[in-house]
């Protein structure tokens, strides 16, 4: 539950860079970017291949053909379970997120193409309470899953996520076991599942879909853990080692099956999928 | 016997007075059987007075409770023939969870328990029942094993927890509990899920995948601790923000009934579970048999598919 911790000062990776907003500043080494380059570049710092955070939009672009096709489940919307009491009440946080967002959840789902290949696909924002799943994370979720077993189109998910949203209780917890059992069916079928992790993907979202792809795939750079940094540092009482929880530390450790930077994202998708469905060979 | 929480600091002086009064009889052969009887009287009318109207933090403290019965303790109340079997066969034995064969009125069953210790040697052996990676590896290898003879599987919760440390992230701390999440789903034999203390968030969750989930009335079951939420939301630690955030997060047993994410409430005896142990082990007895006849009745597929139903329908939302 990393989520709100230093809201970092967004250096946003929009397409439509507002007038004036020309130059970025790289996060990792300072360097100041033409925004349009970066943007040629997959949003990935020229110097020093920092992977700048970018919105679902952004990743839909990125690895379907057309973007997505069919959105499905837009309209489902958080109510508060619990009636929350807590120092901000949990409607005006969502209200907040809605209105900064302009969507409705912090995963967005629906139907593409990877180089012809019809896919289920969803992708998380970070954006929105940090990216954390809820009730409705935990359904949109699941349904794409069960269509994916339906359909017998893989499933692609893309996660960015401080973990279970606490306004939702125990609630947000059971997604976890909600999300992993619609996997299970999905994993006794033939239907392959690809999770793609980018930076940051923690907590709860790590502990239950994330971590149960066929492929797990991880940006570079990407901070992946179950727990958080300064819950671990709290805990042990000492400091962590550099790139501990990095995409590269999990890869050492065995627990990603690579990390791809984002130019190949998707030509790596699309080579490991043809492996894994029947006629498509070609 | 039992030593006492601050909330319950009257009940420990009557507790207290009634054993000089005992000590006191004894020594010097004194009737004092009339002032004995008003004093479990009152002790009785304290019990009930302070139970009735626990505040939600207050029940965190009984399932915290320093002299809460702990797993193993109800285990050889009620299991004959317990046997324990140890390791990952990968990585390590974790301490902090206890897996073995038991029988519970002639069945076999695999018991999977999380440990906590009593003072700080067995803490320090048990890890406060916070399970590494390796502990819900454990759990599954022997659940399969249960699976593989058609035995139940019943666990027992007790943990703050999943222990979030340098090796336990590095063996994959997130992927484990993920793994028995999915895996729990597809086993094919009934599972039980007895919340007898803490329950943990993921730490929890990694364990009780369930065709039934049952939990003592004092028992709590959250995403975060009410100390966790408290320094994340209120970001501070007080007892107030404490005290806020475990009424906020309902994680109480009626709270979780309510919810629809528990299947039954166990009564514990009056004054809490570590009043008395005998009667809080044979309590869960009972549940455990009488869920077990119900889902050994059950064809497997049906099993599975309500299983799946069970989880599948948690949650609120508006639209469809």
């Amino acid at each position: 539950m990393t989520w709100f911790k230093k809201e970092k000062k967004k250096i946003t990776a929009q397409k439509r860079a507002l007038p004036g907003d020309v130059w970025a500043k790289c996060e990792d080494c300072g360097e100041i970017v033409y925004r349009e380059k970066l943007a040629e570049n997959f949003n990935v710092c020229l110097k020093c291949g920092h992977h700048f955070r970018i919105d679902p939009d952004g990743y839909a672009e990125l690895l379907l053909d057309r973007s997505l096709e069919e959105e499905y489940d837009s309209d489902l919307m958080s109510v508060d379970p619990l009636r929350f009491v807590g120092p901000t009440a949990y409607a005006e946080r969502y209200e907040r997120a809605l209105r900064k967002v302009g969507r409705k959840e912090a995963v967005l789902t629906g139907r593409g193409r990877v180089d012809g290949l019809e896919v289920e696909f969803g992708v998380m924002d970070f954006r929105f309470i940090g990216g954390s799943m809820g009730s409705v994370v935990g359904e949109k979720i699941a349904r794409a899953a069960e269509r994916a077993l339906k359909s017998e189109r893989p499933l692609i998910m893309v996660s960015a996520s401080g973990g279970a949203r606490m306004m939702e209780g125990v609630l947000s917890l059971m997604q976890m076991a909600k999300t992993s059992s619609a996997l299970g069916r999905l994993h006794r079928s033939r239907v392959p599942y690809f999770s793609i992790l980018t930076n940051p993907t923690t907590g709860g979202v790590t502990a239950s879909f994330a971590m149960l792809g066929d492929v797990i795939i991880a940006e570079p750079g990407a901070l992946i853990g179950f727990a958080g940094p300064r819950v671990i540092e709290q805990t042990i009482g000492q400091e962590l080692p550099d790139g501990f929880q990095r995409a590269e530390f999990l890869l050492e450790h065995g627990m990603v099956d690579m990390v791809v930077p984002r130019p190949e994202l998707k030509p790596t998708v699309s080579k490991l999928l043809r492996h894994m469905v029947d006629g498509q060979s070609g | 016997m039992a030593s006492h929480q601050e909330f319950e600091r009257s009940i420990g002086e009557v507790v207290e007075r009634i054993g000089h009064l005992k000590e006191l009889a004894n020594a010097r052969g004194l009737d004092v059987d009339d002032e004995l009887k008003r004093l479990e009287a009152r002790l009785d009318e304290l019990r009930a007075e302070t139970f009735k109207s626990l505040t939600p933090m207050e029940r965190v403290l009984i399932a915290r409770h320093p002299q809460r019965p702990h797993s193993l303790d109800v285990i050889e109340r009620i299991f004959d023939d317990f046997v324990e079997l140890h390791g990952d066969r990968a990585f390590r034995d974790d301490p902090a969870v206890v897996c073995g064969w038991g029988r519970l009125a002639g069945r076999s069953i695999m018991v999977i328990a999380q440990q906590k210790g009593r003072n700080t040697k067995e803490n320090l052996k048990r890890n406060f029942a916070m399970m590494h990676p390796e502990g819900y590896r454990k759990a599954l290898r022997l659940m399969r094993l249960a699976e593989k003879f058609r035995r139940p599987i019943i666990t027992i919760i007790d943990t703050p927890a999943a222990y979030p440390g340098l090796g336990a992230e590095e063996r994959g701390q997130a992927e484990a509990i993920a793994r028995n999440l999915l895996e729990m789903s597809l086993i094919e034999t009934p599972i039980i899920a007895a919340v007898l203390g803490e329950g943990g968030s993921g730490g929890a969750l990694g364990l009780s995948v369930a065709d039934r989930i049952v939990m003592f009335e004092y028992a709590i079951y959250s995403v975060i601790s009410p100390e966790g939420c408290a320094s994340i939301l209120w970001r501070e630690n007080s007892e107030e923000a404490r005290q806020k955030a475990a009424s906020a997060l309902r994680l109480t047993a009626p709270d979780l009934f309510e919810l629809g994410v528990i299947d039954e409430i166990l009564a514990e005896p009056q004054g809490g579970a570590h009043e008395n142990w005998d009667l809080t082990a044979s309590l869960l007895a009972e549940a455990l048999q009488r869920h077990l006849d119900d889902l050994l009745a059950r064809p497997v597929e049906e099993l599975l598919a309500r299983r799946y139903e069970k989880y599948r329908k948690m949650g609120a939302w508006a639209g469809d």
